[in-house]
């Protein structure tokens, strides 16, 4: 384990007051990267989700697989493997499009998996009504199924996006300068850790309680 | 490939690894789901907070950080965890208080008609929870359970962080020594899945166990293997 | 009041089995229970009819423990349920208190609430076990006793699931009477059965009410029943009792607009 240094059994507040600037702006990084892979897990959730239902050969098969094995597999070693592979294919982001990048897929997994739920949540009966109103294809989507998809998915896909802002702490391994990394690299510049992931910790808290608390306060209000 | 070969009994010594992580965190979650949840459902208002404050700590904040957190600030108080038991208390608490939930909403699943009738007959409060409840609620449970046990095999990963010489770790060092990461970190994310299928399985069988103790018809609903007929028609596609 | 029933204990005159005075419920602020005055004397059977949301219910999950009034006595037996003398003073007491204190009486519930893991044999045999402290055995024995008196003793490896409903109320009432209950509680036991199946549980009931000394309390929609057996009927309106009387009076020539009201309603069914 080496050596422990010994220091820090106290809170000190003005360390910790010196350094909350430079969490909070890698506290900015943690959610550019939330935001932007969230953006990546809700569209190509919905296309790998659309994929894996249409029953075409081939296709849908490796779309469900994909899904299963992005789902079955760790993200933490998902990122070192596109880290590490992307370049050799000449492909070279910088850190963080990389891990925005594969938060992003692996969070498209998920949301695809709760997209499926929500589309078979739906009743059969609804899709045997739509075919009575012969309506045209694209009008039995977009004004039956998926008005009444949105409302089961979208709790569904906010606590998704708690979760993979929790997760942007593993791009720290990549050496993406997100919070977690920032309160990392204080603590062994200074030697005080106490502060920085306590700090981090809370921050972390914080912003995913009050995404929650305003999720349920949309939801809540479309129920009603 | 080829250059990997020799490494393999390394990555099965991790493999062992990050099982044993996994079970013991499980092995943790468990009994910590059901102390959460019953001090969530407790009649006395300190206990139900006292609750709802662990749950909200670990669910609210990354697992990475509360990670680093054991490892490195407990030992500043005194409290020096090898990495390994640090590594299994804090995938144990946080799996246990997202899974303290599930144990709740099942718990409560169980129709007021059945505890009353617990009551009209005027059975001991053990037995009624033992016998009673219980045998009602734990099928519901298996299924998540099955899930749970994925994500913390998943979860387990993020142990490579504070050294331990897990599955992910172990990967790191070959890929280093050897220059070739993508078939080694490939060939990993390969054994992390079938290791996923392998648990799902297992869940699948204990799901029988439990029903057939619980006196319900043997059949499975969790996991991966069973297929399910999507009620998406494929006329919805065009065809 | 207190000073009354106590010496109504002592005294040689038979004090009722289970008495209930002053009840009050609200739920949600809408009383449910009005200032309700109740007695059963032991061995008598007591029907109460009434309207739905007139509190019939509650006022059997109430002489069960279920539910806990607002304010009132109940006396079950020799004890209070929710008081307990102390001084030869009458201080609240609580759930401990209750569970021994109600320990006289079973209930059946509407919905049956039968154990679905176990089968027809287990239901009536673990209760026995537990709170009877019999051996398996023993227990075992007298439940297939109960079960052929209900009529099932050839289904008795079944679970709930594979019986029909009226089978499944004939357990539940086999399971209670396991206790050896002094007051039983019938609550609508044949609501919730198909019509063709209500005959062979009210068969079963009226076996028992005629055979047993146990006092029995039954809410029921069944006037011919409720005649036949009842030796005294309550009508409940608005959570007031406002009609008590022998069936013969109550069921034939009620003396209130408000039970006349009732009966034709039911009648005219
Ligand atoms: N747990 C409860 N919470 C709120 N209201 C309740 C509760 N239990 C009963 N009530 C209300 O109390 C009133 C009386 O209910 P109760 O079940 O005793 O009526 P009842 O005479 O048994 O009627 P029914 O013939 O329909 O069974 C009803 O209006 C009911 O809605
Ligand atoms: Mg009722």
């Amino acid at each position: 384990m080496g050596l422990r240094p010994m220091t820090g059994f106290s809170w000190d507040w003005s360390f910790a007051w010196s350094i909350l600037p430079a969490l909070l702006k890698g506290l900015a990084v943690t959610v550019q990267a939330t935001l932007a892979g969230f953006l990546i897990a809700f569209v190509g959730g919905l296309a790998l989700c659309l994929l894996r239902l249409a029953r075409l050969p081939l296709l849908s098969p490796l779309a469900w697989f994909v899904i299963e094995f992005l789902r079955g597999t760790p993200f933490l070693v998902q990122l070192y493997f596109t880290f590490y592979v992307l370049p050799n294919y000449g492909i070279i982001f910088s850190p963080f499009i990389t891990g925005t990048l594969a938060l992003g897929i692996y969070g498209a997994a998920r949301a695809a998996e709760f997209y499926r739920s929500a589309l078979e949540a739906i009743p059969p009966g609804q899709w045997e009504a739509a075919l009575t109103l012969k309506l045209p294809l694209s009008g039995v989507w977009f004004r039956i199924i998926l008005p009444q998809m949105w409302p089961v998915a979208l709790p569904m896909l906010g606590n998704l996006m708690i979760a993979m802002f929790k997760d942007t702490a593993v791009l720290s391994t990549i050496t993406v300068l997100e919070m977690v990394a920032v309160a990392k690299d204080i603590g062994v510049q200074t030697f005080r850790y106490l502060e920085p992931l306590t700090m981090a910790g809370i921050l972390f808290w914080c912003v995913s309680y009050l995404t929650a608390r305003v999720i349920r306060t949309v939801e809540e209000k479309h129920a009603s | 490939m080829g250059a990997v070969a020799p490494y393999v009994p390394f990555l099965l010594g991790g493999v062992q690894v990050t099982l044993q992580i996994t079970f013991a965190a499980i092995a943790l979650a468990v009994p910590v789901a059901f102390i959460l949840a019953f001090a969530r459902m407790s009649p006395f208002r300190a206990m139900r907070w006292a609750g709802g404050f662990v749950i909200e700590t670990f669910r609210g904040s990354s697992a990475v950080v509360q990670l680093f957190w054991a490892f490195y600030v407990l030992p500043l108080f005194g409290i020096n965890l090898s990495p390994v038991a640090a590594g299994i208390l804090v995938l144990g608490l946080n799996e246990g208080s997202y899974f303290s939930e599930v144990v709740r909403a099942s718990l409560r699943s169980i129709s007021a008609g059945q505890r009353e009738a617990t009551v009209a007959l005027h059975l001991p409060r053990f037995f009624a929870f033992r016998s009673v409840i219980l045998p009602q609620a734990l099928p519901v449970m298996i299924p998540p359970f099955g899930n749970a046990l994925v994500l913390m095999l998943k979860f387990s990963a993020l142990v490579s962080l504070v050294t331990i010489q897990d599955l992910s770790f172990r990967a790191g060092l070959i890929a280093t020594s050897l220059g070739t990461s993508g078939t080694v970190y490939g060939l990993v994310l390969c054994i992390y899945f079938a290791l996923a299928l392998m648990l799902a399985g297992a869940v699948m069988v204990l799901e029988r166990r439990v029903n057939r103790w619980a006196g319900r018809d043997d059949t499975a609903r969790s996991g991966f293997f069973t297929r399910r007929q999507s009620s998406v028609p494929p006329w919805a596609f065009g065809r | 009041m207190q000073a009354e029933t106590a010496g109504a204990r002592q005294s040689s005159t038979p004090a009722g089995i289970l008495e209930m005075r002053g009840i009050r419920k609200e739920f949600d602020g809408r009383v449910v229970l009005d200032d309700v005055d109740l007695d059963l004397a032991a061995g008598e059977k007591l029907a109460l009819i009434g309207p739905s949301g007139s509190g019939k219910t509650t006022v059997l999950r109430m002489a069960i423990g279920l539910t806990k009034p607002d304010a009132g006595l109940i006396r079950i037996e020799d004890k209070y349920l929710w008081h307990e003398q102390r001084d030869g003073r009458l201080v609240p007491a609580g759930e401990k208190h209750a569970r021994v204190a109600r320990r006289p009486v079973g209930m059946v519930f509407q919905q049956f609430n039968l154990f679905p893991h176990f089968t027809a044999l287990e239901n009536v045999r673990e209760p026995m076990v537990q709170v009877l402290r019999l051996s398996r055995d023993e227990a075992g024995s007298r439940a297939m006793e109960l079960l052929r008196k209900v009529g099932l003793s050839e289904h008795c490896h079944k679970r709930p699931g594979q019986l029909s409903g009226g089978q499944q109320q004939r357990v539940a009432i086999a399971r209670s009477l396991g206790l050896e209950p002094k007051i039983m509680l019938f609550d609508e036991v044949t609501s919730a059965l198909d019509p063709e199946l209500v005959g062979e549980v009210l068969r079963v009931l009226r076996d028992l009410a005629h055979a047993t000394d146990m006092a029995m309390l039954l809410v029921t929609h069944e006037m011919n029943f409720a005649a036949d057996i009842a030796d005294r009927v309550l009508m409940f309106d608005a959570g007031k009792i406002v009609e008590s009387g022998p069936p013969s009076q109550v069921l034939v020539t009620p003396r209130m607009p408000r039970t006349r009201q009732f009966l034709r309603a039911v009648n005219d069914r």
